[in-house]
């Protein structure tokens, strides 16, 4: 199995003011295609930290991180900009959809960074990426026009506009309700089945057992990492929820 | 990013905020207008007096008699002789760089016609009089040689005396009138010129030959002044130099004595009427620069709320992959594309402003192109100077942080 995330030893310190803070300290951590990693941990335990350096929006302080067979632990603020946008997709907790722009050019955003895509071929991408995310009839609509669900699809299909070797989540499902949260998993579940590898930061032991792995941080460091047994399948939870009627 | 893309991106940035930006660009608009109506005053009221001494002759040089001492004591400059026919035929047969040259001899007194009288001046000249003077004659003729030097009793007449004399309009040429006494037959009307630049009004003349003046009126030998016109205005230095030479031998003046003359041209005139003109130019310019320059402040005051209001796409956009001159990029469009529109909206209304302020006081205006384009160039550079902070602060956040701030 091909290992897309292969990070050894990786430590990271802050420094604020005269105080040094260790956010983590000495880190292995690999993630093969196809896997589906839920990262969990309390706020403080590093989760975020890892997230981000995983992410290429910082950069460890020691250790080798290497991405798709890239080392890219000493890169550039630019180069790790370029990486980003060809190898990561990003899906946040609060959405982060430019307001009064449409999910069309929402979604075409990654795109526009690259200059090797033209505007036609990124129209096409965009509207793929739409479509397998089920929003087909809502392309024109701007974000305030979408439920928070819809606005979700909408971020995560600009995930998967730029054929990313990994999706990050970030508590991609902390400002939704249980019913649409399983929607969205499911949805996560449906990429991951077609070979997307997926990093999903949450403190939801009901949202974490969606997954195949569960790596729990805890000061620094990993202290649990385990296969999960009794995977949920979101799409059979969703058909067991009862129907709420307004 | 590409330029087309980052285009697209600062339009819809601009258009997602529309009341903003139309208030931003209002201060550029106003700057803009401003300036070129400003400076459109300032040219107009240059190209009126350029205009004004032109209709005078932009070509035209004159010698005057000048101070000078008789045993010991200063004379007043007016009661000066020095000057007589002899020096004008010196002038006209040495001078190669005066084409047309005429003796200059003038008496106030009281015009009469029936029972209409009025005081003007009566010039004499000779053939060349009224081409030197840019006199153009609409009815009648000119006075011919034989008349300038027989002493004949004609005269041209201007519209002003014209009018005063016979009444508004009337073409007088042939009729008589009576100047200090003697009869002149009015040969001709001269064409009418209006207000000087020191308001004087130019067609309240009589131009009659000069030996007639000289003779008839004034009983004296010398005349009053030389006028004259060079080849051409930038020829009006040579010139200058050429008369002085040949009047300094005439007069028979030693190396180490002054000139008992003074030679001007209306080219120093101008030049001197049209700095002060200039300088009302500038200093016009200068508080309508004032305007542009808070309009440009008004630009980099909303481009850094902007970033701030924008802090999460930013970081949203170095995420996705979009590298710090990216960003760089895209604010300092905004803000170029702001200015630059509000220059082009201000060079409209400034055009438009300047025709209204024509019409409302028919001061003289005059709108320059090479000000349009100017204030296109600066609105250009202000975009780029006031939204370089702005947008060097956008680039220079930290994606983690951007992303995160509320």
């Amino acid at each position: 199995m091909k290992a897309i995330i292969d990070i050894s030893s990786l430590k990271k310190d802050y420094y604020v003011g005269e105080v040094t803070v260790h956010a983590l300290r000495g880190v292995d951590l690999k993630i093969n295609q196809g896997e589906f990693v839920a990262i969990m941990g309390a706020s403080g335990s590093g989760k975020s930290t890892m997230l981000n350096i995983i992410g290429c929006l910082d950069r460890p302080t020691e250790g080798t991180y290497i991405l798709d067979g890239v080392n890219v632990a000493g890169m550039s603020r630019n180069e790790r900009a370029a990486i980003r946008n060809l190898k990561i997709g990003f899906v946040f907790q609060s959405y982060n959809l430019l307001s009064r722009t449409s999910a069309l050019e929402n979604v075409e955003l990654p795109l526009m960074y690259n200059s090797a895509v033209k505007a036609k071929e990124r129209r096409e991408r965009a509207v793929a990426a739409l479509e397998a995310v089920g929003l087909a009839d809502r392309m024109g609509h701007m974000p305030n026009q979408l439920s928070g669900g819809q606005q979700q699809r909408v971020a995560i299909a600009r995930s998967l506009v730029n054929d990313p070797v990994v999706i990050l989540a970030d508590e991609a499902t902390g400002n939704l309700d249980s019913r649409t949260s399983y929607e969205i998993m499911s949805l996560f579940q449906d990429l991951n089945s077609k070979g997307k590898t997926i990093v999903f930061v949450t403190h939801e032991p009901d949202i974490a057992r969606c997954m195949t792995r569960s790596v729990v941080f805890r000061d620094g460091h990993i202290i649990r990492e385990e296969e999960i047994r009794n995977r949920i399948v979101a799409g059979e939870v969703l058909e067991a929820l009862p129907v709420e009627e307004d | 990013m590409n330029i087309g893309n980052l285009l697209k991106v600062a339009l819809n940035a601009l258009k997602r905020n529309k009341m903003r930006s139309l208030l931003t660009m209002l201060g550029i608009i106003i700057g803009v207008a401003s300036v070129i109506t400003m400076l459109a005053i300032g040219q107009g009221s240059k190209k009126s007096i350029q205009d004004q001494i032109a209709s005078m002759g932009s070509n035209m040089l004159f010698v005057m008699p000048s101070s000078m001492r008789t045993g010991g004591v200063q004379q007043g400059s007016a009661s000066s002789q020095s000057l007589t026919v002899n020096d004008v035929s010196a002038i006209k047969t040495e001078c190669d760089a005066v084409i047309a040259v005429s003796p200059e001899v003038r008496s106030s007194g009281q015009a009469v016609y029936g029972n209409s009288n009025w005081p003007t001046t009566i010039y004499g000249g000779n053939v060349d009089y009224l081409e030197i003077k840019s006199w153009k004659v609409v009815s009648g003729r000119n006075l011919s040689d034989n008349e300038a030097k027989g002493s004949a009793k004609v005269c041209l007449i201007g519209r002003t005396v014209a009018d005063e004399l016979f009444g508004e309009g009337i073409d007088p040429t042939g009729e008589t009138i009576r100047f200090k006494n003697i009869p002149f037959k009015i040969i001709g009307v001269l064409e009418e010129k209006g207000q000087n630049s020191f308001g004087q009004d130019q067609d309240d003349v009589l131009i009659a030959p000069y030996t007639t003046v000289q003779k008839r009126i004034l009983a004296q030998t010398h005349i009053q002044s030389i006028q004259m016109s060079a080849r051409s205005a930038e020829e009006s230095a040579l010139a200058m130099e050429q008369v002085e030479e040949v009047l300094r031998r005439t007069h028979k003046l030693r190396e180490n004595e002054d000139n008992d003359f003074q030679v001007r041209s209306q080219e120093e005139l101008s030049t001197t009427m049209t700095s002060v003109t200039d300088i009302l130019t500038i200093l016009l310019g200068a508080i309508a620069g004032i305007s542009l320059l808070v309009g440009g402040i008004g630009i980099m005051n909303i481009m850094y709320v902007s970033v701030t209001e924008r802090t999460r796409e930013i970081g949203l956009r170095m995420s996705l992959g979009g590298k710090s001159m990216d960003i760089l990029l895209q604010f300092l469009i905004e803000s170029i594309m702001l200015s630059v529109f509000g220059g082009i909206v201000g060079i409209m209304l400034g055009f438009a402003a300047s025709q209204i302020v024509e019409a409302l006081t028919s001061w003289p205006i005059s709108v320059m192109w090479s000000s349009a384009i100017l204030a296109f160039v600066v609105c250009t550079v202000i975009g780029i100077f006031f939204g370089w902070y702005p947008a060097r602060r956008a680039a220079e956040l930290d994606p983690i942080d951007a992303l995160r701030y509320e």
